[in-house]
């Protein structure tokens, strides 16, 4: 259903605004590497731009810190309509190993709507691709939640031990 | 004369060729001893709760829906990929796969929940060897757990016999909320 709306909405070619919400610059590192000859996403017609104005897709990264919240809703705000919000990295979708702590306001989600979401701490080149391709509708998306269940189930504890304390009885009445 | 050194310069360039992978059309091998999501066996997980404990970002939660019922589920959209549950599992269990193409639009498109019947060892509560340095873990995660798996929150209690009233509590926890939420 998003996709049938970004391709739609996005006809041409998306800019990108690239937002570090206090990221440890991993995530922010292979975002540039994603605009190297090497991982050419600029064939995809995608381009990186300074301010939030120009900008289709906003990028964030980084578990967003408490000085930085309203500032993100602030760029937020400043796209033009419609627009896409990408979390790359862990901190970004929530917030990594400080999901919890006092200063974090823990993931790009308690701020702004996050469309796409790409793991990875950091995540790699072609894994960001990959989420831009998924957002052009050109691949199949491979995640989806697992279930395991064991099938046999070994020894019923609660029928044994209510068999071991019947067995037990005659003892508490020949106590008594 | 420029012509000709246009001309050197276009043949240069032609030299290396194209260097641009072909990637989302082509897959990309990954390089060796990469991790990428790390998937669980379910046959041979032992329930001991090892890779819960030691999980940095707190991904792996565990709860005890009764005395030999025992649900742990990853919630894979904090995971650091930094490997220390395949390293700590005793009955390796969990492996780092190669799959790091994850990005979705659905953050429960990469959580893994599994149900584990458990057998209790009589004799301590659980056959997992903790860090003896870290007592304050060792002390903190013993027994049961009941962390809330619908606010994918760590709760920071454990009883040593099965508690229904602590499950209902757990229930109802909501993180704190903080300024700006």
């Amino acid at each position: 259903m998003l996709s049938k709306i970004c391709k739609k909405a996005f006809t041409r070619s998306l800019w990108i605004y690239h937002c570090n919400s206090g990221a440890c610059n991993g995530c922010d590192i292979e975002i540039l590497n994603v605009l190297t000859p090497y991982y050419d996403v600029e064939r995809f017609g995608m381009k990186l731009v300074a301010s939030p104005r120009h900008a289709d897709v906003m990028l964030i990264s980084g578990a967003v810190t408490r000085p930085m919240l309203p500032l993100v809703e602030k760029a937020y705000a400043a796209i033009p309509e419609p627009k896409l919000v990408f979390g790359i990295g862990s901190c970004a979708i929530g917030g990594n190993c400080w999901f919890d702590t006092y200063h974090v306001a823990g993931g790009a989600d308690k701020a702004v709507p996050v469309n796409f979401i790409v793991p990875g701490c950091p995540p790699r080149p072609e894994a960001i691709i990959y989420g831009v391709a998924l957002a052009l509708g050109l691949v199949d998306k491979k995640a989806a939640p697992v279930e395991l269940k064991q099938v046999e189930f070994p020894v019923d504890m609660y029928l044994a031990n209510k068999a071991w304390e019947e067995r037990n009885v005659i003892y508490k009445v020949l106590n008594d | 004369m420029w012509v000709t050194s246009k001309i050197k310069q276009v043949l240069l360039v032609l030299k290396p060729g194209v260097v641009t992978l072909r990637y989302p059309f082509e897959p990309h091998p990954v390089p060796k001893n990469f991790r990428g999501q790390p998937v669980w066996d379910h046959h041979k997980c032992i329930g001991c709760g090892g890779c819960a404990a030691h999980c940095p970002a707190r991904t792996i939660l565990i709860r005890d829906l009764c005395q030999d019922l025992r649900v742990m589920m990853y919630d894979g959209s904090r995971c650091t990929y930094c490997g220390r549950c395949a390293d700590v599992c005793p009955e390796k269990a969990i492996t780092m796969s190669e799959q790091y193409e994850l990005a979705t639009n659905d953050k429960n498109d990469i959580t893994l929940s599994m149900e584990l019947f458990m057998l209790t060892c009589q004799r301590c509560g659980r056959c997992y060897d903790m860090e003896k340095t870290n007592m304050i873990d060792k002390m903190g995660l013993k027994g049961f757990r009941y962390d809330n798996l619908e606010m994918r929150a760590v709760i920071h209690k454990a009883t040593e016999h099965f508690d229904g009233n602590m499950i209902e509590e757990s229930d109802r926890y909501r993180r704190p909320l903080k300024t700006g939420e």
